[in-house]
C-alpha cells in the first residue's frame, strides 16, 4: 500500500529531458529538467508557444518517444509497461478515425486490439458513444460527421477501454470557437462521470483555465517548465465560469507568464 | 441473419450505385450512338471499301453470325473458341501476376529490408516493355502452351500491382500508426486494421490497371506466335487473307473481353470497399 499522505501520482517526472540529435550540430534541446507530478483525478493543461515542447512532453509520457535524459513514471511503471498495459488513452488534434469504418467499429477499434469479446466490444463502445452522446451516429462514417463529432468519436474511442489516464494533444484546436467552448464544457462533465485523469495540450490561454486545477506554463528553446498556475475557480465550471473576476485574473496571470516566459 | 441482411444492403447499395450511373453514362452512350451511326453512313456515302474500314452493321452482323454459330450445338466458332483461349491467358496471367504482386508487396512491408532493395528494380521493370520477353517465353514455355502467354501477361501486372500495393502499405497516416502503437499493437495487428485497409484503394486502382493490360498483354503476346484459336493469331491471319469484317469482329470481341473485366474489378472494389461507394455517392 501506497503512503495515505502521498498518494502515487499518475505521471511522476523527474528531471527529464528529451534531446533531439545529440552532439550533432542539428542539437535540439526539446524538453529541458522537466519536474512534473500529476495526482490521480487531476485535470493538468500544458500551455505555450510552439516550439516549447508541450507536445514532446505528452508524447514522452504516452511511450511514443523516449527520454534522453531523468526519470518519468506512469502509475509508478515506465511508459512502456503503461502502454503496454493501456493505461492511457489518446486523442490528437485531427480526429484520426479510420475512414473504411463506422463510428462504432472505430470506437471498437482499441478493443479489438486487445482482445475483448465481440458482445464486450460492442456494450463499451454503446457505452462510450453514449458518454459523448452521439448514441445515434454509430452506424454513419466518419467523412458523415462534422469536425466536432469527429473529435468527440476520438474521444470515446479513447476512453471505451476506461484508461486511467487520458492524454489529449490539442485535441479542439481545429474547431471553431463555439463548438470548442460546449466541448469544454462536455470534456468536463466526462472527466466528472470517469474519473478519468487528463494531461491536455493547448495554445488557448482561456480554455486551459476554464478546465485546469493547474495549468503547467512552458516556454520555449530550451522547452521548460516555468511555472504551474493552480486554478482555483470551484468545479463544476459552467457557461457563467467565464465571466467571474476570478477566471480573468487567472486569465491574465497565464497570459502574463507567458508574456515574460517568452522575453527570457 | 444479420450477416444476411448486411449482404443484401450492401448488393442493393451497388445496384444503387448502377442505376444512379445509367443517367449519368446517357452522353457516353449517346456519343457511342452518333460515332458509329457517322461511321457507317460515311462508308456508304464515300464508297470506303471493307478492306479499308468495313461498316459496323457488317461487323455486327459477322458477330452475331459467330455468336450463333457458338450457342448451336453440333455447330462451332472459331472465333469464340479464339476468344475463349485469349480470356484464360489473360485471366490466368492476371490472377498469378495480380497475386503474386499483392503477397510480394505484403513480404516487403513485413521485412522492410527487402522492400528497399527490390523496388527500385520494380519500378525500372515497369516502365519496360514487357511485351518485348514475349518471344523468349515462347521458348521457354512452348509456342502453343498458354503458359506463355499466361507468364507474359503476369509479368505485365505484377509491377504495376506490387508497386501500388507497397504504396498502399507504407503511405500511412503517421498519427493513426501513434495511435496504433499507443494501443500497443503488433506489427500483424497493425498490417490487418490499418495498412491492409489503407492499400485496397491503391490496389483495386492497379487491378482496374491490371485487367486491360492482361487482355492487351494475351492478344499482342498471340501476335508472336501461338495456336490458331487465339485473338491474336485469327486477327493477324484474317487480315492477312483479306477478311477484314472478321478480323474487326475479333477486335469487337476483345475489346468486350476488356471492357468486362475491368467491370467485374470495378464491382469487386464496390463490394470490398462499401464505404468508397457510398462516399462517392454523397458527393
Amino acid at each position: 500500500m501506497a503512503d495515505r499522505a502521498m498518494p502515487q501520482p499518475v505521471i511522476a517526472a523527474h528531471e527529464v529531458s528529451k534531446i533531439y540529435n545529440p552532439d550533432s550540430e542539428e542539437q535540439v534541446i526539446a524538453l529541458q529538467d522537466i519536474h512534473l507530478d500529476v495526482q490521480a483525478g487531476e485535470f493538468v493543461s500544458l500551455i505555450g508557444p510552439s516550439g516549447c515542447g508541450k507536445s514532446t512532453l505528452l508524447r514522452l509520457i504516452a511511450d511514443l518517444i523516449q527520454p534522453t535524459q531523468g526519470d518519468l513514471k506512469i502509475n509508478g511503471k515506465t511508459p512502456r509497461d503503461a502502454r503496454v498495459d493501456q493505461d492511457y488513452g489518446m486523442v490528437f488534434q485531427s480526429a484520426t478515425l479510420l475512414d473504411w469504418r463506422t463510428v462504432q467499429k472505430n470506437i471498437e477499434l482499441p478493443l479489438e486490439i486487445m482482445g475483448f469479446s465481440s458482445q464486450e466490444r460492442r456494450t463499451r463502445a454503446q457505452a462510450a458513444l453514449q458518454l459523448v452522446e452521439l448514441e445515434k451516429f454509430g452506424k454513419h462514417y466518419p467523412w458523415q460527421l462534422s469536425g466536432g463529432m469527429q473529435q468527440r468519436v476520438s474521444i470515446a474511442r479513447a476512453l471505451a477501454f476506461k484508461p486511467s489516464l487520458l492524454l489529449m494533444d490539442e485535441p479542439f484546436g481545429a474547431l471553431d470557437e463555439f463548438t470548442r467552448e460546449r466541448m469544454n464544457m462536455e470534456l468536463l462533465r466526462i472527466w466528472d462521470e470517469t474519473d478519468t485523469t487528463i494531461v491536455f495540450v493547448t495554445h488557448s490561454i482561456p480554455e486551459a483555465v476554464f478546465l485546469s486545477n493547474r495549468v503547467v506554463v512552458m516556454s520555449p528553446r530550451p522547452g521548460r517548465i516555468t511555472t504551474i498556475v493552480d486554478i482555483d475557480l470551484p468545479y463544476p465550471r459552467v457557461f457563467e465560469t467565464r465571466e467571474q473576476p476570478r477566471y480573468y485574473e487567472k486569465v491574465t496571470e497565464v497570459r502574463e507568464l507567458l508574456r515574460d516566459a517568452h522575453e527570457v | 441473419m444479420a450477416e444476411a441482411a448486411t449482404m443484401q444492403s450492401k448488393s442493393d447499395a451497388i445496384w444503387a450505385g448502377w442505376r444512379r450511373n445509367i443517367p449519368q453514362a446517357l452522353p457516353a452512350i449517346l456519343t457511342a450512338v452518333v460515332v458509329l451511326l457517322l461511321w457507317e453512313v460515311a462508308v456508304r456515302v464515300f464508297d470506303i471499301r471493307a478492306f479499308i474500314l468495313p461498316k459496323p452493321s457488317d461487323i455486327l452482323i459477322e458477330f452475331l453470325n459467330e455468336l450463333r454459330l457458338f450457342v448451336t450445338p453440333g455447330s462451332q466458332s472459331i472465333l469464340f473458341e479464339a476468344a475463349k483461349t485469349t480470356f484464360w491467358s489473360a485471366f490466368g496471367g492476371f490472377v498469378i501476376g495480380c497475386g503474386a504482386g499483392i503477397l510480394v508487396a505484403l513480404a516487403t512491408a513485413r521485412w522492410t529490408v527487402l522492400s528497399e532493395a527490390t523496388m527500385p528494380f520494380a519500378i525500372a521493370a515497369n516502365s519496360v516493355p514487357i511485351i518485348a520477353f514475349a518471344p523468349i517465353m515462347n521458348n521457354w514455355f512452348g509456342i502453343l502452351n498458354p503458359a506463355s502467354k499466361m507468364a507474359i501477361v503476369a509479368i505485365i501486372v505484377f509491377f504495376p500491382t506490387m508497386i501500388n500495393t507497397v504504396r498502399g502499405l507504407t503511405l500511412v497516416d503517421k498519427r493513426q500508426l501513434d495511435l496504433m502503437t499507443s494501443y500497443a499493437a503488433g506489427g500483424f495487428k497493425i498490417l490487418r486494421a490499418l495498412r491492409i485497409p489503407n492499400a485496397l484503394p491503391f490496389i483495386f486502382s492497379a487491378l482496374r490497371v491490371a485487367s486491360s493490360l492482361s487482355v492487351i498483354g494475351a492478344v499482342v503476346a498471340e501476335f508472336f506466335g501461338a495456336p490458331r484459336t487465339t485473338l491474336g493469331v485469327y486477327i493477324t491471319q484474317q487480315a492477312a487473307s483479306v477478311n477484314f469484317t472478321k478480323a474487326w469482329a475479333a477486335i469487337l470481341i476483345s475489346s468486350i473481353i476488356g471492357i468486362a473485366f475491368y467491370n467485374v474489378v470495378l464491382l469487386a472494389e464496390r463490394w470490398v470497399m462499401p464505404w468508397q461507394t457510398k462516399r462517392r455517392q454523397a458527393n
